[in-house]
């Protein structure tokens, strides 16, 4: 591991970073195959489809059977990397994840897209706040939340070295830069984003943002806030999370997900055996479904923004 | 194609198939006999295979979607030398290499795992359309059941090959005419299976499936097709190759006691005696 923090902002979006990575990964290892369910113009690889017609295949909107088929092709040597919509990527195809993925170790890779708030405008029907409760629970299964571009990129290539079922839940829209492009991560180790010595917030994809964001709002009335980047969902950083939690006032985790399961859980899972620690406070979605709307008003609705962190914590403190 | 060798051969896996049966007191009979037939011709003429080296890239593979009728395939690896006969026997016991459905990680031999219905020959359209990409000659062949094309990811798979033309794959849709409730008909009618197939673009046949001539001329005339997914229905009955599992009406999962207990250990005396006596000739 090897991390560099982002000094100036240069943001892409993933989608963009998704397409470019797609690219490279395609020219340097020839097992690489793409495959999307008539979403390639929303996931920004229909200029890979373009270039690479050999090595792309649009499995029209039969997600099951992309899974299936994708795994099968996994089974002679390829790397297939399927996107769609987070829900789709995962409730809709769970039984294949489960068999034709990871049940028969499967080497497939899934970018589901647009998780939780990120679906605006598509509402309710296309929002996905149970897709880590899904996957969390497969075995086999290696689950990735990156928090900004660079991870993501890091994220992807780390995939494709994986032999295994990989699933990358992200935006395709922009992220703020955290990391320095340079960075890098390690599977199944958390970042230190921040250090700081009242309250610890684990978070995950653009939560981690929101985190910092109030980090730097508490340190104002002197609380000191450390936040962690729990990227690597599954396997998850244990060691980390419990060492970071000895000795603070205030456990916090935030992810843009359903309380159920999710990183909360898996934090709580994680310290429940080490005793003597201070309360935790779980920022996510409180079992609800979406509805249409912008980010921002998503956000506020499901109680994510910064502001609404920051006197949850206040509150407890 | 010697027939007799392949009959015989037929006779054999599904003697074993019924010896596995026997011995675990329940299982699987109805779908497994109705594909023994198939299986025979696949593995006794049509695929290229190396039971030493059933990893070898250049094997064609075989698909069992309709997995629960894994016993008929583990009698036909067995006797084809993938695993020894012995092995047979463990089918279900506590921490087999045999589970009811085929598992790709337990079984050498099994090329893809299979059981949850409809995956199958999502998994076989990959491995075909894996091979097409790379231009390599390995073909694949795939069996899915009547009841199975329930699923609606049959429905995915077959028009994704038919889209692709994977003519490297060759579906056999086992229509024994029964799922596990009853007749197809009663429960979710199939009507024409072969107008189906050829309207989704399909090249496609229809042939008496306990028949090996049959079964192998099929194969044979569409080998010539390579622009085309292609598919054989094969007309069977359920339990096939036995005259009272064929009549037993829930013959899905048979629980051997009384009179199907007696059934299966004359069938066993009987295909015993067959194959010995074949065997002296």
């Amino acid at each position: 591991m090897n991390i560099r923090f982002a000094t100036v902002q240069t943001p892409k979006e993933i989608r963009a970073v998704y397409q470019e990575t797609l690219n490279e990964l395609i020219e340097s290892n020839s097992s690489i195959l793409v495959m999307d369910a008539d979403l390639a113009g929303a996931s920004g690889v229909a200029k890979v489809f373009k270039n690479h017609p050999d090595r792309c295949i649009n499995m029209g909107i039969s997600e099951a059977n992309m899974v299936s088929a994708a795994a099968g092709m996994s089974l002679t040597g390829k790397i297939p990397f399927i996107h769609t919509f987070a829900p789709f990527a995962t409730r809709r195809v769970f039984d294949q994840l489960y068999m034709s993925g990871v049940y028969q170790r499967a080497n497939l890779k899934i970018y589901g897209s647009d998780p939780g708030f990120w679906a605006a405008h598509n509402g309710g029907t296309h929002t996905s706040m149970e897709d880590l409760a899904m996957t969390r629970a497969l075995p086999n299964i290696t689950i990735f939340a990156p928090s900004d571009a660079t991870q993501f990129k890091w994220c992807m290539k780390e995939a494709a070295a994986i032999d295994g079922v990989v699933y990358i839940r992200a935006t395709r829209k922009v992220l703020p830069d955290i990391y320095d492009p340079s960075s890098e991560f390690e599977t199944g180790k958390a970042i230190v984003v921040a250090p700081g010595s009242d309250i610890v917030i684990y978070a995950i994809g653009e939560m981690v943002n929101e985190a910092l964001n109030v980090r730097t709002s508490l340190a104002t009335r002197g609380i000191s806030v450390e936040v962690v980047d729990c990227f690597s969902v599954k396997p998850l950083d244990e060691a980390l999370i419990r060492s970071e939690a000895v000795g603070k006032k205030l456990i916090v985790t935030a992810e843009n997900h359903n309380k159920i399961n999710g990183l909360g859980c898996a934090v709580a899972h994680a310290l429940s055996e080490v005793g003597n620690l201070a309360k935790q406070l779980t920022i996510a979605v409180d079992d609800r479904f979406g509805e249409v709307g912008t980010t921002d008003y998503l956000m506020d609705k499901f109680e994510l923004t910064s502001r609404q962190i920051e006197e949850k914590i206040l509150r407890i403190m | 194609m010697e027939t007799e060798k392949i009959k015989r051969f037929a006779d054999l896996i599904r003697l074993e198939t019924a010896k596995m049966l026997s011995k675990r007191g329940f299982g699987h009979l109805g779908g497994s006999f109705s594909i023994v037939e198939t299986l025979a011709v696949l593995y006794g003429q049509v695929m290229k295979i190396d039971p030493k080296n059933p990893a070898w890239p250049d094997r064609d593979w075989f698909v069992l979607s309709k997995g629960h009728a894994g016993p008929a395939l583990y009698a036909t690896l067995a006797l084809k030398g993938y695993v020894p006969l012995s092995m047979l026997d463990t089918l279900n016991e506590n921490g087999t290499l045999m589970p009811s459905h085929p598992d790709r990680l337990k079984t050498p031999g099994v090329d893809v795992t299979t059981g949850s219905l409809g995956q199958g020959i999502s998994l076989a359209t990959g491995v075909a359309m894996s091979f097409k990409l790379d231009k390599k000659p390995n073909r694949v062949f795939a069996i899915v059941g009547d009841g199975e094309a329930n699923e609606g990811q049959v429905w995915e798979a077959f028009q994704f090959a038919a889209h692709q033309k994977l003519s490297n794959l060759l579906v056999f849709i086992d229509e024994n005419h029964k799922q596990l409730d009853g007749l197809t008909k009663d429960i979710m009618n199939p009507f024409d299976l072969v107008m189906k197939m050829e309207a989704f673009g399909f090249a496609c046949l229809r042939v008496k499936g306990n028949d090996v001539d049959a079964i192998y001329e099929a194969i044979r005339q569409l080998d010539s097709i390579d622009d085309q997914a292609k598919c054989i229905v094969l007309d069977t009955v359920k339990g096939q190759g036995d005259e009272y599992f064929e009549n037993l009406f829930d013959n899905h999962h048979i629980r051997f006691s009384g009179d199907s207990k007696d059934a299966l250990t004359s069938l066993i005396q009987r295909l015993s005696e067959k194959v010995e006596s074949e065997g002296r000739q």
